[in-house]
């Protein structure tokens, strides 16, 4: 099909696309945009290995300038789609003429929410690019009081890399169990209680009313009233897809690109994958849009697939994973869970730092989430996969 | 064909235990045991699954 196909991101899931394209036959050519000044590079390990100083920013590209030879892609960085034309397969470009394509693969992923007036204040940081990155790495300096804003995995990540360089950290969250909405109300006390063991002071069940100060931040003002005062501040309060460019261009857009369990978007030949996308996982029966690397990565091959065979191939039905580290911990957590699942700790606990736990809904395995315990993970994620039922795992 | 596993960059998550469970196990004691270092072409696509899924990029194959 497809002759010239067009990927706009250029981080994980647009890179994955590419080599999908190739890996699966595509003989035409290819042009990948991405607005960052930088060629595709890996997120995690700016929250964890860059921002502690462990690793130096150069270790982060996926590939280095000749690795893009074999792929013979027209990798054009520093460049903006600015929108899709509604009746032609056209892009507009914020530098040069716009651009034609047989076939589109949506990749713009997600950016950071940020607080009203916090971009008139230095001090405040978001934590999305590279970028961010070094600029809040450099802001870390020894006695710089750190409030983090949202104690989601990003706001935990921070937080961690943050008491290991020894700064007093605050974390303040709006629900009353940080992570309660993704991993149920016990993960999220266990993993709160791992930090305050690490010395993380916890305001929870509360908002940010203001951040104060003049020119650069001094103070956090809580909507209860307190006030925290902040040399550092980071929010971490969650992303919003990056969908602005597609406004009029007749593909669906809610809450992300909308697509169908083949990926595929509301316009012919257009597909979407990684962050951006809010698909339909038929394998829990819901509208996702997942926020994780491993999903960016194994959607966008099944995208490509759906650009390149037809509305036939076989559906998208991941079971999500991802990971985080926080301090000596490496959290995994596979499934998908909603309020009211069943929570079973089958071996470890936290205070152990290893631990295997399940979720379950009507007998049937919903999730699994591991503190230490890899193997354990992966297993029990191919036992959500195939559909297994509570019992079994209690049993092994 | 070759596996080679940057030990000092593999954090264990295990992912290429489940694209190529012929290859990739993941002991008791939480480190990874490659089972076949050199295996046949026929697990040339299980292994490219593995190295790509791998989060750490630790995978790569020779040849
Ligand atoms: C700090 C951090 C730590 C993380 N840690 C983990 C982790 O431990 N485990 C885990 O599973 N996941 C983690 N993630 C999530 C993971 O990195 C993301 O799921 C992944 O990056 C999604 O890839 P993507 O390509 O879909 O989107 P993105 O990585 O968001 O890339 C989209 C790209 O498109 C560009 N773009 C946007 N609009 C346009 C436009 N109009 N024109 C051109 N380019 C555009 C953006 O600038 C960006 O470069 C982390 C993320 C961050 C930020
Ligand atoms: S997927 Fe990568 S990091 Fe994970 S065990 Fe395998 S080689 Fe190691």
């Amino acid at each position: 099909m497809a002759r010239h196909v067009v990927v706009v991101g250029a981080s994980l899931a647009g890179l994955r696309a590419v080599e999908a394209l190739r890996r699966r036959g595509h003989e035409g050519s290819i042009t990948l945009i991405g607005d960052e000044a930088h060629p595709p590079y890996d997120r995690p390990p700016l929250s964890k290995q860059v921002l502690c100083g462990a690793w130096a920013p150069e270790r982060v590209p996926f590939r280095q300038k000749e690795g893009y030879d074999p792929l013979n892609v027209d990798v054009r960085t520093g460049v903006r789609a600015t929108s899709l034309e509604r009746f032609d397969n056209r892009v507009a470009l914020s530098e040069g003429g716009p651009i034609s394509f047989d076939g589109l693969v949506i990749a713009t992923g997600a950016g950071p929410r940020t607080l009203p007036g916090a971009s008139d204040l230095s001090g405040v940081f978001v934590l999305r690019t590279l970028d961010d990155a070094l600029a809040l790495k450099g802001a870390l300096v020894p006695g710089a009081r750190v409030v983090v804003v949202g104690a989601g995995f990003i706001g935990l990540e921070v937080a961690s890399a943050c008491r290991s360089l020894g700064l007093p950290v605050t974390a303040v969250e709006l629900a009353e169990v940080p992570l309660s909405s993704t991993l149920g109300e016990r993960m999220g006390r266990a993993i709160m209680s791992l930090h305050a063991d690490h010395g993380v002071e916890f305001c929870t069940g509360v908002g940010v009313q203001e951040l104060q100060g003049e020119g650069c931040v001094e103070a956090v003002l809580l909507s209860d009233g307190r006030t925290l005062a902040a040399d550092v501040v980071v929010l971490g309060i969650g992303v919003r897809p990056n969908v602005g460019w597609l406004e009029g261009s007749g593909v669906e857009v809610e809450d992300g690109v909308v697509c169908d369990e083949t990926c595929a978007t509301s316009r012919p030949n257009v597909v979407a994958a990684g962050d951006v996308a809010s698909f339909y996982n038929p394998r829990f029966g819901i509208r996702q849009r997942v926020e994780h690397w491993t999903n960016a990565g194994e959607m966008a091959d099944a995208a490509v697939r759906r650009l390149l065979e037809g509305p036939e191939v076989e559906p998208y039905a991941p079971v999500p994973y991802f990971w985080s580290d926080q301090y000596d911990v490496k959290i995994q957590f596979a499934g998908h869970v909603q309020p009211g699942d069943d929570f079973l700790m089958l071996d470890g606990a936290p205070g152990e730092r290893k631990l295997v736990a399940v979720y379950g809904r009507e007998g049937r395995l919903t999730g699994a989430v591991t503190w230490n315990r890899p193997p354990k993970l992966i297993a029990l994620r191919r036992a959500i996969g195939q559909g297994g039922l509570l019992s079994d795992v209690k049993e092994a | 064909m070759k596996i080679v596993v940057d030990f000092d960059l593999c954090q264990s998550h295990g992912l290429c235990t489940q694209a190529a469970p012929e290859l990739f196990e993941i002991r008791d004691d939480g480190f990874l045991y490659i089972l076949n270092e050199e295996p046949g072409e026929a697990m040339r696509d299980k292994l490219d699954r593995a190295a790509r899924e791998c989060p750490t990029g630790a995978i790569t194959v020779d040849g």
